[in-house]
């Protein structure tokens, strides 16, 4: 699909969105439709109003600067961190502290039940905390030993 | 369990580490007025940085960054509180732009708005040299809730994550305890019982020394002897057998109260448990482990730590018996012991995971039938027949195969506990022999060992097997513990406050409410007069039927309260703020039973006058008079048999019948087609007379009785007022109406942001 829109930041921090119709949408914000099937395709930029204003079919299409945008605005606001290890987990039995480390650092989290363990396809988990936020694991055979194998027992 | 750990926290409150860096901070004079500890960056990666709030400015130390940036206050300066998907924001802004941006993780939200609210009063006193004016309440300073002069929050205590105690078996006590005096007898019986399944082999002793080889040497046989042996055989067997009844009797009617009870207790406290607990489970998981797991402890108490208990028993008297005749040839025997049991507490870790796995796959196959089966319709108008079997042959697969791999371990394992028997026996026959040959010993005393230790290594493997049973029983209590051990997320107030009298006045203040990390809620703040109707209207998703879920009490706020004249409903006991409440829901449920007690069911002692009253003001009498049975006719699962308005007009007499001062419809003439609906109208206006009503529908002309309108957007009330006011304002509600005008009801559908509604999650399952 063509971009048929510019966006650019504004002093407030705000996307703001200029159709080729001359249109402006101040404060919109970029949504990814498929979150964990397609992460990089299927982008909407949606108004304050929530509803949607435009579309981006894919990231890779877009100019240099837009996509810059997107992307640095989708990384302030989705946030779902991928566990690449499990560090430890204080106990078998839920609810269960794991310490575990992610694209985006170093953390630990509290685990109510297996059932917060979601499956995803094949070999992907979606593991929601406590606070309902959730952690990816995208390959669960491309974990370590160590994390399988204690991962191994909620599963 | 947790008793002690919130005893500690209430007696000292901990200061938390960031204060103190917090402190060094400050300027002579400078006072803290709130903090908040950050734990993302700007591009969302963990990392600490700490946010302070002081009388003079606004300070920060961002994450990953070592500098600390200030802002005194100034006029034109806002803090702006915002959170998505499970990260929150502030910002700080003035006229020109933002100043600055801090992100954390949803766990220090109400801190931040803590802090954000603060930073408000700050700003406003500095400027205007006013002293801050803070609300007068006794509520929580973490989340608001309040705390009846508590010392410790009640809704942030019950937030527990330490794991339960991992010998759950030995928690099964507390359902043991009621029948300790049977226990103990049975006990006492097995004792005895053991002790006269030792004297068979004793009495073989003397039968060979003194009968048989003495006649093999030719001596004649001495028959009062042999009498009187084999009559003390009999005798002993005898005992044994009317022992061995008495106790398993009274042991497996113990167990089988056991489990009932545990059944009844889990049932309990499910039924006690908050509707958020429903909707984060599936039906099929949990009837199986109410169903199932107890029955698997109570067989476990019953056959299998009886037979453990016997085991015990007969290899400690056995031991002791064999070391009295002959210690070293005891000593020989009893030599692969330690051994096995090495093996066994080898073996047994690996069981029990694997077990553990099995249970849970087994649950996923419950799951399967569970979810297929009530949607049978569904599956069949899309043909996907195929597609369901393929998902049951998966469950079903991968429960093989869990299983295939736990039986690996397992079924070596008996044959192996097998052979060493063997080769027990043999280290016995040829040390026996030996020390026969060097006549250290008789051979009375080895046929007696012989006849020892070919039950002692039986018990054993059977021993061997109380490691399967017991983890299996342990992860079957663990799994029941699991229900047990959830604290209802709508607790019961421990010191209820009583309402002499409720009119019906609701206030909602502030509310605010977040389910998983998604804010539904945001801010609502209505005050409904006793007796007045109030309509809820909005796109789908705006959050109406989580308002009125809150109301209900199925879910307690996240921030802000509801107060039912004027006390907050968290304080009130949970039955007595239901019994004032009445609810139509858009899809009726009846449960199995006949037209009259379904009516009945919010008062089970209702006369029949009540209810056939109740009946005619529902609307809903001439109907069920021309039902083959009238009011004893039995309706179905899903109360089958009647139409859609039919069983709405059950449900709303059902309401009538408890005469409730609130009253909430849910969507309650939508899933009808227009004749019905004025039919059930009809029903409604007999019901709404009088109390205060929440009304949600989707058909905007169905709340022209209204006498507000209360306009709900994406979690936040937009408008109120009455139908004329909204139209002369030409707002939301406005374009919702002309929307409808244009006869083009799923637009609206369509268009509102889709958040999941709650009741649909706990109800579908």
């Amino acid at each position: 699909m063509e971009t048929d829109f510019d966006l650019a930041r504004n002093a407030f921090g705000r996307l703001v969105l200029t159709t080729a119709a001359g249109d402006v949408h101040e404060g919109v914000v970029p949504v990814r439709a498929f979150p964990i099937a397609a992460p990089d395709e299927d982008i909407a930029l949606v108004g304050q109003d929530g509803h949607e204003v435009a579309w981006i079919g894919r990231l890779d299409a877009l100019p240099a600067g837009v996509r810059q945008v997107v992307e640095e605005e989708l990384g302030r606001r989705e946030f779902m961190p991928e566990i690449r290890r499990l560090r430890s987990v204080s106990s078998f039995a839920t609810p269960s502290t794991w310490k575990v480390d992610t694209d985006r650092g170093e953390t630990q989290f509290v685990l109510w039940g297996e059932e917060f363990i979601r499956r995803l396809g094949k070999s992907g988990l979606l593991i929601e905390d406590s606070h309902g936020i959730h952690f990816l694991v995208r390959d669960l055979n491309a974990l370590d030993k160590t994390s399988r194998r204690l991962l191994d027992r909620f599963l | 369990m947790n008793s002690d750990g919130s005893t500690g926290v209430k007696k000292e409150m901990p200061i938390e580490p960031w204060r103190r860096e917090a402190v060094s901070r400050l300027v002579d004079g400078e006072r803290l007025e709130a903090g908040l500890p950050l734990d993302l960056d700007i591009d969302l990666r963990y990392s600490e940085g700490l946010l302070l709030l002081t009388d003079r400015r606004l300070l920060a130390r961002s994450p990953g960054a070592e500098a600390w940036q200030e802002w005194p206050y100034r006029p034109g300066l806002r803090l702006v509180h915002g959170d998505h998907a499970g990260v929150g924001t502030l910002e700080l802004h003035d006229g020109s732009g933002r100043l600055a941006a801090w992100r954390f993780t949803i766990g220090a939200n109400p801190a931040a708005l803590r802090l954000a609210d603060e930073f408000e009063r700050q700003l406003e006193s500095r400027l205007s040299g006013q002293t801050v004016e803070r609300p007068e309440e006794d509520v929580c300073p973490k989340c608001g809730a309040p705390m009846d002069g508590e010392e410790e929050c009640p809704v942030c205590a019950r937030e527990i994550h330490a794991p339960p105690s991992t010998r759950t078996l030995l928690r099964l006590w507390r359902f043991a305890k009621p029948y300790r005096w049977q226990l103990f007898w049975g006990f006492v019986l097995t004792l005895i019982s053991t002790a006269a399944a030792m004297v068979p082999p004793y009495l073989s002793m003397p039968l060979m020394d003194d009968v048989l080889i003495p006649y093999q040497n030719g001596a004649p046989i001495n028959v009062e002897l042999v009498v009187m042996l084999l009559g003390g055989l009999f005798g002993a067997a005898l005992l044994a057998w009317g022992l061995s009844w008495a106790k398993t009797y009274i042991l497996s009617l113990v167990a089988e109260h056991i489990g009932s009870d545990l059944r009844t207790v889990t049932f309990e406290h499910l039924m006690g448990l908050s509707l958020e607990y429903y909707g984060g489970k599936r039906t099929g998981d949990l009837m199986a482990r109410i169903g199932s797991e107890s029955d698997r402890i109570c067989q476990f108490l019953s056959i299998h730590v009886l037979d453990f208990a016997n085991d015990v028993l007969m290899i400690t008297m056995t031991a002791v018996i064999l070391f009295s005749i002959s210690p070293w040839l005891a000593l020989v025997t009893l030599l692969p012991l330690p051994f096995i049991a090495w093996m066994i507490q080898l073996v047994r870790d690996r069981l029990r995971t694997g077990f553990e796995k099995a249970d849970r796959i087994w649950s996923e196959i419950s799951n399967v039938l569970a979810d297929t089966i009530p949607g049978i319709r569904v599956v069949k108008a899309f043909a996907q027949e195929k597609r369901e079997t393929q998902r049951f042959r998966v469950a079903n697969a991968t429960n093989l195969a869990v299983n295939d791999r736990v039986n690996r371990v397992w079924s070596l394992f008996s044959p192996t506990i097998t052979l060493l028997t063997e080769i027990g026996l043999l280290v016995v026959w040829a040390f026996g022999i030996w020390q026969v040959s060097r006549n250290q010993i008789t051979v009375g005393v080895l046929t007696a060992f012989l006849a020892y230790i070919s039950r002692f290594y039986t018990r054993l493997d059977s021993m061997s097997r109380i490691v399967s049973t017991t983890q299996r029983a342990a992860a079957g209590a663990k799994r029941l513990f699991d229900i047990l051990d959830h604290v209802s997320s709508v607790p019961e107030p421990a010191a209820p406050v009583r309402l002499a009298e409720v009119k019906g006045r609701i206030e909602l203040r502030d509310v605010a409410f977040r389910y998983g990390n998604r804010a539904i809620l945001r801010g609502v703040d209505l005050a409904i007069a006793p007796g007045e109707m109030i309509g809820l209207v909005g796109h789908s998703g705006s959050g109406k039927t989580t308002l009125v879920n809150l109301i209900c009490r199925f879910y307690d706020v996240t921030e802000g309260s509801i107060r039912l004249e004027g006390v907050d409903i968290r304080t009130l006991a949970v039955a007595d703020y239901r019994s004032n409440i009445g609810l139509v829901l858009q899809e009726p449920f009846l449960f199995f039973g006949t037209v009259a007690d379904n009516i009945a069911y919010g008062k089970p002692d209702a006369t029949r006058g009540e209810i056939v009253a109740a009946a005619r003001a529902a609307h809903a009498h001439d109907f069920i008079l021309r039902l083959p049975q009238g009011y004893d006719s039995l309706v179905g699962e899903r109360g089958q048999g009647l139409s859609g308005g039919e069983r709405q007009r059950i449900s709303i007499a059902r309401a009538l019948l408890i005469d409730p001062r609130i009253l909430i419809l849910d969507e309650a003439t939508s899933s009808v087609d227009t004749e019905t609906e004025k039919e059930i109208q009809k029903a409604l206006d007999n019901l709404v007379r009088g109390r205060t009503t929440i009304a949600i529908a989707h058909r905007l002309s169905t709340l022209r009785k209204a006498d507000r309108l209360v306009v709900m957007d994406r979690g936040r009330v937009v408008e109120v007022g009455n139908h004329d006011e909204l139209m002369a304002r030409e707002g939301a509600y406005f374009r919702l109406y002309q929307a409808q005008a244009r006869n083009v009801d799923t637009d609206i559908e369509e268009v509102g942001e889709e958040v999941p509604r709650l009741e649909h999650k706990a109800k579908g399952q």
